[in-house]
């Protein structure tokens, strides 16, 4: 468990890390590079958190199909090898503050629910439901973490999916509809996207 | 302190580096890239909770496929726009593109 929470926080220093410098470079090139190692980065988060399918995916998808997107935007639209867009001294420190406001609000209200929650918990059911409270929060044996086969027969609605207990009847959760329209909506992006990227003739240049 | 709160506070971090980053990058693909740290932070809140929550095991990982399938789709318009905008203006900077009004 100890080397789990060191293991963590060397990987979220490094993620972190590369996100500020993701934000802080003004080269584009060197952005995306910072970017591949923050996604990199959050896969491995992902494989620390036992959730290897969605880690495999981050990486296949993110890393391998993403990034390759956005590097190539960024090489077709250099106007040269090092594209430098400067962000005048005001508008950073307007966003500094601004990024540094939002990140304070978003950290104390993640700790005061945090600490909050056990008190409230008190008031109303007493000790014994804020104990319970408290263990619901505690982190799962690895071992019985979903696997790939799980993960596939929620998706295709097979029945063989985690049990659900409603209303006094067993039955299963399945993502059958989402999974149909999310490959519906890839199939529209496909086309959408060939459709306005596709080579146009200039007007005034002889066909 | 339990070490869900450490997952949180690095997703929060993600997000307020992407938004900080839409706001201050002057380059289109800046911006989509400030857009891939906010759904990376959202997906870091995803698993952690899917991890340390019962009864959201299955929820969050399925959650965090669609957001990473939809980031990809979303990446694939918004460059296809781009490259479309820099075919005709010849500049990716989002200050130039003040005809894109709705």
């Amino acid at each position: 468990m100890e080397l789990q929470i060191y293991i963590f926080w060397v990987l979220a220093g490094l993620t972190g890390l590369c996100a500020i410098a993701t934000v802080v470079t003004q080269n584009s090139v060197r952005s995306a590079t910072w970017l591949l190692f923050t996604l990199a980065g959050t896969s491995a988060i992902f494989f620390l958190l036992g959730a290897d399918l969605v880690g495999a995916i981050q990486l296949l998808v993110y890393v391998g199909g993403t990034m390759v997107l956005v590097v190539f935007g960024v090489m077709l639209t250099a106007q040269g090898p090092f594209i430098n867009m400067k962000t005048s001294g005001a508008e950073w420190a307007i966003s500094m503050f601004a990024g540094i406001a939002l990140f304070s609000v978003l950290c104390f209200g993640t700790l005061a629910y945090n600490e909050a929650k056990p008190k409230a918990v008190d008031v109303a059911g007493g000790v014994a439901a804020s104990v319970a409270a408290e263990a619901k929060l505690q982190p799962q044996n690895p071992s019985d973490s979903h696997n790939s086969v799980t993960i596939g027969q929620a998706l295709m609605g097979s029945g063989l999916g985690p049990m659900h207990q409603r209303a006094g009847q067993v039955t299963a959760t399945h993502y059958l509809l989402p999974f149909e329209i999310v490959s519906v909506h890839l199939l529209v992006v496909l086309i959408g996207a060939a459709y306005l990227a596709r080579a146009k003739k200039r007007k005034g240049v002889a066909a | 302190m339990n070490p869900l709160y450490g997952f949180l506070v690095l997703g929060a971090l993600l997000f307020t580096c992407g938004v900080v980053c839409m706001a201050t990058k002057r380059n289109a693909i800046g911006v989509l890239i400030g857009v891939e740290l906010v759904l990376n932070g959202a997906n870091i809140n995803f698993v952690a909770f899917s991890r340390y929550q019962p009864g959201f095991e299955l929820e969050g990982m399925i959650f965090a496929l669609f957001v990473i399938v939809m980031a990809a789709g979303e990446a694939a318009v918004a460059l296809a726009i781009v490259l479309n905008f820099y075919n005709n203006h010849a500049t990716v900077d989002v200050d130039s593109a003040e005809e894109l009004k709705g």
